[in-house]
């Protein structure tokens, strides 16, 4: 679906009508990503992480795909197969950490995305499906990264798999076998880093199925914009060709060095030193931690230090943890605000900085031994995430007297542009 | 095309043969995807030569009072601990009330032999290796164990007294075969 504004398909080579009555695929990507897709006309640098996620996966596939000829899944083996990566094959070094690398840019782009979505309501209606698709994907995400981890077979991915897969034996009765079932064994050994290999080269394109499903999705109302007021007619958009390839054209290549930056001079940054160790059953290390990107919620799973009501702490650290993760399901349902964007939001926007803040804090808190005041932090951080959408929000959305809002895109741009051009002419 | 009172002939109890063989199709089709993915659920579990049962000789001879070791069984770390009668008393001291997996040393240990604690070396939180066997490492506050992932503090016979973890450490099924060799598995 589009808009009724939008410019139709019309080949004039003979060849491309051809292909139109056969396969129209060139009908598709014009009205998807070409001049038939109408979208905002003020949409910011923020509408750029969409692309970069998919830029960001295109990249670990790639990458992914020529590691995996030079990789060996056998936990006798995979460690001096990457050390070999690493030393002797062709650019070995530079793929490995591209895929490396790749996987933290893939996360930041996708949190930034997503602080995007709720700093300016995204997964308001009409819109929750892609939201929850989006949820989904960010869910399939964690899934691969971990999974991933685990192939170099040092010590953080052997621990990293324990304690991972440890989750699932705090579930009451089944947990213990359901984790002998995940891991193959009693301890992470062949048949572990077996499956996740398999398994780590299958989801990537689970995740490119459920991202052309939240494409569509998105496709159906189009994208939202900074106001959050819905497109009425034709001056409200550009279309996609050329305003926005161009856009996200220059996205991609922001995005790119600061890829390249971190690829070629700093490559294990974001990494441990202790996963450059092989596996070893026998030892943990001193300080596990997981990768970055999962500290706001090992902080969470940390937090948990006490039996609570008739669950013990183990079970309830690892229900918060998902429910942290869970509760972005409701997201649409629990906002009831019909305000999108938080411009217009003076109160929400408040809390919405808080929960950045607190989310900063849980990630600092999960990089910090099982200690005090590390504990105490986990816990108040825990305590104000889930405070933020299950209690903060409904309220806030009830109460909150919005600021005025324009009446149309064209006329919040417009205004702008008036106000821009007369602080120019002061300056001047 | 067939009309419908065409179809409907002969039939008394208002049920079709066509209703019949879509019914046992549709059943029959179902229970063999129920077969079909009972085996390539199944293939995930620990296979045969993983679940052989390997049983471990260890010689405990050489463990002075006060020293632990570290050995391993089914690829799982093993703690192996010389208990000193001070470390027994404080362990017997505890009232079981207080404790949140409640068993007595005597429980975890043999008849007889209540100064070898025997116990699996994995943190019954999120199996980390808790420290506290080797010389110099954290006891943690109850001079038993100490896990550094998460923070649980095991005391002297192993029971879990403070932090995440649910359980005591779990102790193996071993048997003395002499008063210095002992088979675990």
């Amino acid at each position: 679906m589009s808009f009724p504004w939008a410019k139709p398909y019309e080949p004039t080579h003979p060849l491309m009508k051809w292909m139109d009555e056969k396969l129209p695929i060139p009908r598709l990507v014009y009205n998807a990503t070409g001049p038939g897709y109408p979208v905002p006309r003020n949409l910011n640098y923020f509408w750029n992480f969409g692309v970069l996620a998919g830029a960001a996966l295109m990249i670990q596939i790639i990458t992914g795909i020529v590691l995996a000829m030079h990789y060996a899944a056998n936990a006798s083996v995979a460690f001096n197969s990457v050390e070999h990566i690493m030393r002797d094959v062709n650019a070995g070094w530079f793929i490995r950490y591209a895929h490396m690398n790749g996987a933290s840019m893939f996360f930041i782009v996708v949190y930034l995305h997503i602080f995007r979505g709720l700093y300016y309501g995204s997964y308001k209606a009409p819109r929750e499906m892609v939201w929850l698709l989006g949820v989904v994907i960010f869910l399939l995400m964690m899934a691969t990264a971990f999974m991933g981890y685990v192939l170099p077979w040092g010590q953080m991915s052997f621990w990293g798999a324990q304690v991972i897969t440890g989750f699932f034996s705090a579930i009451p009765i089944v947990g213990e076998p359901v984790r002998e079932w995940l891991l193959g064994g009693f301890v992470p050994d062949n048949a572990t880093l077996n499956r996740f290999f398999s398994l780590h080269y299958l989801l990537p394109f689970v995740i490119l199925g459920v991202i052309i499903l939240h494409i569509w999705a998105l496709h159906i109302p189009g994208s939202s914009n900074p106001t959050g007021i819905e497109v009425k007619d034709e001056q409200d958009t550009v279309p996609f060709h050329p305003y926005y390839t161009a856009k996200d054209g220059f996205g991609v290549g922001i995005f790119l060095l600061i890829f390249v930056a971190l690829t070629f001079f700093s490559p294990n940054a974001l990494g441990h030193a202790d996963n450059y160790i092989p596996a070893n059953s026998l030892s943990t290390p001193a300080h596990i931690v997981p990768e970055w990107y999962f500290l706001p919620f090992y902080a969470i799973l940390k937090a948990f230090t006490f039996n609570f009501l008739w669950i013990d702490a183990k079970l309830w650290g690892v229900i918060a943890m998902f429910g942290s993760i869970a509760l972005l399901f409701f997201l649409p349902w629990l906002d009831s605000s019909p305000i999108k964007s938080s411009n217009y939001r003076p109160l929400y926007r408040i809390f919405f900085w808080i929960l950045v803040v607190d989310v900063l804090l849980l990630g600092w808190c999960g990089m910090q031994p099982a200690e005090q005041p590390w504990v105490i932090l986990s816990q108040l951080g825990a305590i104000y995430y889930f405070a933020h959408f299950l209690v903060i929000l409904p309220i806030v959305s009830r109460i909150e007297r919005p600021l005025p809002m324009p009446n149309s895109i064209t006329e919040a741009v417009l205004a702008k542009h008036a106000t821009d051009t007369a602080s120019a002419s002061a300056t001047a | 095309m067939a009309s419908e009172s065409e179809l409907n002939a002969g039939i008394e109890d208002g049920v079709r043969r066509r209703d019949f063989i879509n019914i046992a199709a549709v059943s029959f089709a179902g229970v063999g995807s129920v077969a079909v993915v009972l085996p390539l659920l199944n293939q995930m579990n620990p296979s045969a030569d993983v679940l052989a049962l390997s049983t471990t000789e260890i010689d405990i001879s050489a463990i002075q009072p006060g020293q632990a070791i570290k050995t391993s069984w089914r690829k799982q770390p093993v703690f192996v601990r010389n208990l000193v009668a001070k470390e027994i008393a404080e362990a017997k001291a505890v009232p079981l009330g207080d404790l949140r997996d409640p068993e007595t040393i005597d429980q975890r240990t043999k008849p007889g032999k209540e100064n070898w604690l025997i116990t699996l070396g994995v943190c019954t939180h999120l199996g980390c290796v808790p420290l506290g066997a080797a010389e110099g490492e954290n006891k943690g506050d109850f001079g038993g164990y100490f896990c550094p992932c998460h923070g649980s503090h095991y005391d002297t016979a192993a029971r879990i007294r403070k932090g995440p973890a649910p359980k005591n450490l779990v102790v193996p099924p071993y048997e003395f075969n002499s008063d210095t060799v002992v088979t675990i598995g």
